[in-house]
């Protein structure tokens, strides 16, 4: 929850704009069809607004005139997809889609590199199919597998995949648990893994399938470690692009990296070799203390965060993207923004210490067999993506840990790094520069 | 089958009998563009075309005018285990499989049908699969499908197979299938199931 957010360039979001379905060869269906793809195409464009509006610009909703003159209604968005084939994996730089699925996997034991060139085989036509509205191969329930509703699938390797792959010699020096940190309470049943299915979609039963898919024809080589569920507002609940809000009420990830200037930050330029379009994923799991936040008035939680409630804006400034004044003193003498407040705290005057997040909300039931009373078991997956960890992600939670007032009611349980290797492309698999 | 072009130009070796398989995708392809220039003539003629084929077909060999999309074959250590495919004529005679073979396996085409008693059971199909004029026929789990009956090697999750299909004119068509894993066809495996009256003579 550092104070980091996307900054994508102005709609710009390369490989990964999703795109309406081809349209229909039935002649009977023409005109309507061509009315359909015109407002799919609509569609299209709100939803690559939101990915510009992810860096802070708001786009109207799906509605738009046809080239009639006439107002068309929103597409489907169930319909859109996002392309699969590109030198980069979806699910980085695509907007948020408003639902997430992370799975761990462990590899079955005797794993060598053949089982892993098999394994990434598979689950790259899984994925080739499935984000485009296809059945998988063996899939048994192919209906499910027909809105694709932006669905991503984002691999990632842990280090045991170049233990067993015989290639530690190319692992990335980042690639290893994160150092300790003092407001750990990490709890082993969300740490690790071997690898790793980021699997989003608008729709939470195409996530769903898709996991299913996945896992099913995975079974003889990999099996599961530890799942985290996340989402994030509907689609059309709220206009697209806005900055998510968590748990605790708090406007989350208003500045964050922009996906065109800094794409450095994001992406593995190659030092690595294999790693070229590839990047990092940490993913934190860090528990919400809604039950103690509850008894924090407005005024406190806002000098906590250093941020207004009402719309994110730094208490030092009028709307949300507007750059904290961190020396601003208020009428008692003190900083408007406070020592200890997470906005300072999140802020380094180094500008590779900034990563790319993408976070989504989780709100489990809550445990109480062992915590009776307990209203709820919330938090925030958090997701980031960083060409390098060491580098970026983890003087950052250093300062955090050393002083940040929100840590009283937010714990890190979980914790994995994960290498993403870059996408593929057509009549390729994914892992094929490390694995082939 | 075939042609499926997704199939990743890896340099591990996850495929099995590297090199026959090579041979198999370039005889494949050939056949492919036969298929498509019989196709084109046809259309664009409206009449009968000189065939250079001395067979039953109209034009070329049986296998000239059959594809088939998204093989693959069930993934098992031992014993029998089944492979599947979509399989589309786009010639004007109806083709017939009549056998299939196999480096893993002896193969028969199985049905799926209703036994004296009306429980399902799997069986040779009598005179093999016929795939329409212009049509497609499935191959898919409880319904037809090639049943390998006795493996001299496991299939393993994400390794590639071929299947050659025998046709009634002579001419062959060879599929690479993908392995997956899969929880489903179980009435393949199961030897003493009711009704199950294969002959294992694999």
């Amino acid at each position: 929850m550092a104070d980091r957010e996307p900054r994508p360039g102005p709609g710009k979001h390369s490989d990964h704009e999703p795109t309406p379905p081809a349209p229909s060869t039935s002649r009977a269906r023409v005109s309507r069809r061509a009315f359909l793809v015109g407002g799919a195409a609509a569609g299209a464009v709100a939803v690559a607004g939101a990915g510009g509006a992810w860096a802070g610009r708001a786009t109207a909703p799906a509605t738009g005139a046809a080239s009639s003159g006439t107002v068309t209604p929103a597409a489907l968005h169930g319909d859109l997809r996002v392309p699969f084939h590109g030198p980069r994996q979806a699910g980085v730089e695509t907007p948020p889609q408003a639902y997430l699925t992370l799975v761990a996997l462990n590899l079955a034991p005797g794993t060598d590199r053949d089982a892993l060139v098999r394994l990434m085989r598979i689950w790259t036509d899984d994925v080739v199919r499935l984000t485009q509205g296809r059945p998988g191969l063996t899939d048994t329930e192919p209906e499910l597998a027909e809105v694709p509703a932006r669905l991503t699938v984002t691999v990632g390797y842990g280090p045991a995949v170049f233990t067993a792959a015989g290639l530690d010699d190319r692992r990335p020096d980042w690639l290893r648990p994160l150092p300790a940190f003092a407001v750990d309470r990490l709890e082993d049943r969300w740490n690790g893994g071997d690898l790793v299915l980021q699997v989003c979609a608008d729709d939470e039963v195409t996530v769903s399938h898709a996991v299913r898919m996945l896992l099913r024809e995975a079974r003889d080589l990999a099996s599961v470690r530890w799942l985290q569920k996340g989402f994030r507002r509907s689609v059309g609940s709220e206009p697209a692009g806005r900055t998510m809000r968590n748990l605790m009420g708090q406007i989350d990830g208003t500045r964050n990296v922009d996906l065109v200037t800094d794409a450095p930050l994001v992406w593995s330029d190659g030092t690595d070799g294999w790693l070229a379009g590839g990047t990092s994923m940490v993913v934190r799991r860090i528990r919400m203390e809604l039950d103690t936040w509850d008894e924090v008035d407005r005024s406190t939680r806002e000098a906590v965060m250093g941020r207004r409630l009402a719309d994110g804006a730094p208490l030092t400034g009028a709307r949300e993207h507007d750059e904290p004044d961190l020396e601003a003193v208020g009428p008692h003498g003190l900083t408007v923004i406070g020592p200890a407040a997470h906005v300072r705290r999140a802020r380094t005057s180094d500008p590779a210490e900034r990563f790319l997040r993408r976070a989504y909300s989780y709100d489990d039931a809550p445990d109480v067999a062992t915590d009776p009373g307990a209203l709820s078991s919330s938090g925030l997956v958090f997701v980031t993506f960083q060409a390098d960890v060491d580098r970026q992600f983890v003087p950052v939670q250093r300062r955090l840990d050393e002083v940040d007032l929100l840590n009283e009611w937010t714990t890190p349980v979980g914790s994995a790094v994960f290498a993403v290797p870059p996408g593929c492309a057509e009549g390729e698999f994914l892992g094929q520069p490390l694995l082939g | 089958m075939s042609a499926r072009t997704t199939t990743p130009t890896s340099r591990a070796s996850v495929r099995p009998r590297r090199t026959a398989l090579l041979g198999a995708a370039v005889t494949t392809l050939a056949l492919l563009a036969v298929a498509g220039c019989s196709a084109s003539a046809d259309t664009s003629s409206g009449a009968a075309t000189p065939s250079t084929a001395s067979g039953s077909a109209s034009e070329g060999t049986a296998a000239d005018h059959l594809t088939a999309t998204d093989p693959w074959i069930k993934a098992a250590e031992s014993g029998m285990t089944a492979a599947f495919a979509v399989l589309h004529n786009d010639g004007d005679q109806d083709v017939t499989v009549v056998g299939a073979t196999s480096d893993l396996s002896p193969v028969q085409i199985h049905e799926m049908a209703t036994d004296d008693s009306g429980a399902m059971v799997m069986r040779e199909k009598e005179g093999g699969l016929t795939i329409p004029a212009g049509g497609e026929h499935a191959l898919e789990p409880g319904g037809d499908h090639l049943m390998l009956m006795e493996l001299s090697s496991p299939v393993e999750p994400g390794a590639e197979y071929e299947v050659t299909l025998e046709l009634s004119d002579g001419s062959t068509l060879v599929v690479t299938a993908p392995a997956r894993t899969f929880a489903g066809a179980k009435e393949d495996y199961d030897e003493g199931h009711e009704g199950h009256d294969m002959s294992h003579d694999g």
